[in-house]
């Protein structure tokens, strides 16, 4: 079978743990879903959930309150990574309660 | 693309790859490679060895069914550059265009065998729905996929899930037929590293 454990964990402390232009607890909550003040919320919230309704508007708020293309480079794929996450993470567990007492 | 850093702030070395690749293919470069090779570091290194393991690992599905599960995760988060992108690639790997097409226009009928048909079913759900639960994977069970199978299923899923919402939020300009055609070529002959 393949094996992504090592690499996926690779992946998210890349992300969530090393350096970027954007604050470690700032990357920590855009993974997590956490809430986030201003126009990033609803843009990660679209990341996370609807990514086809992102507009350009939606980036171009997230501009204008202060943020820097990196920054918005690195909180999208801190959102977009952990709201796969949240969704294997559930798939794994389900299967594991269906494998148990096997 | 959204953002003006993953059009054209890539460091001169990538620039100049980037010029290579487009006088060699003579199409642009698709703008999956553009973010992938933006402080690759960060996310495109890490992301494409996850890709690749999950993509064209050692698994009991074949390299046309893990395409077509991608092309089915796409599909649910109608993610229209990935949708092209792993259509022409399954399509290509089982050298049959109408088994793809009919997958994608009625999985429930899917003429593919009871194991996989079955697992397309519950990583659609997953990808629609965030989650599923011990009776979903059991159905799965029932229908004849291994856990293992399921392990493997669900890697793909996950780094689609990344990718889909990576090319929609940075908006991704999606190829045309040749440009998919060459994609799907390359993805078979080289994988994702």
């Amino acid at each position: 079978m393949t094996d992504i454990v090592a690499s996926r964990a690779a992946l998210t402390a890349r992300l969530v743990d090393g350096d970027g232009t954007t604050p470690r607890e700032q990357r920590q909550a855009a993974f997590a879903g956490a809430r986030l003040a201003g126009p990033l919320d609803a843009l990660l919230d679209k990341v996370r959930l609807a990514a086809t309704r992102v507009t350009d508007a939606d980036v171009a708020a997230a501009k204008a309150a202060g943020l820097s293309e990196d920054q918005l480079f690195e909180l999208v794929i801190a959102a977009a990574v952990g709201q796969a996450t949240t969704q294997y993470e559930s798939a794994r567990a389900a299967l594991a309660a269906a494998t148990a007492g096997d | 693309m959204r953002l003006a850093i993953l059009d054209r702030g890539h460091s001169l070395g990538t620039k100049l790859l980037f010029a290579v690749i487009g006088a060699m293919t003579r199409q642009p470069v698709p703008e999956l490679i553009k973010l992938l090779r933006y402080r690759p570091d960060f996310f495109g290194d890490p992301m494409k060895v996850v890709t690749h393991e999950a993509m064209r690992g050692p698994s009991a599905w074949s390299v046309a069914d893990r395409e077509l599960m991608a092309a089915v995760v796409s599909r649910v988060n109608a993610c229209e550059f990935c949708i092209g992108a792993h259509t022409a690639t399954s399509t290509r790997a089982y050298g049959d265009a109408g088994k793809v097409a009919a997958v994608l226009a009625d999985p429930a009928n899917a003429p593919v065998e009871q194991p996989l048909r079955a697992t397309l079913a519950m990583l659609a759900k997953l990808t629609r729905e965030q989650a599923v639960d011990a009776g979903d994977m059991r159905a799965v069970l029932a229908a004849g996929a291994s856990p293992r199978q399921v392990e493997d299923a669900l890697a793909v899923a996950f780094a689609f899930n990344v990718i889909n919402r990576l090319a929609d939020s940075f908006a991704f300009a999606v190829p045309g037929p040749k440009a998919l055609d060459s994609a799907a070529k390359f993805l078979l002959a080289r994988g994702y590293r």
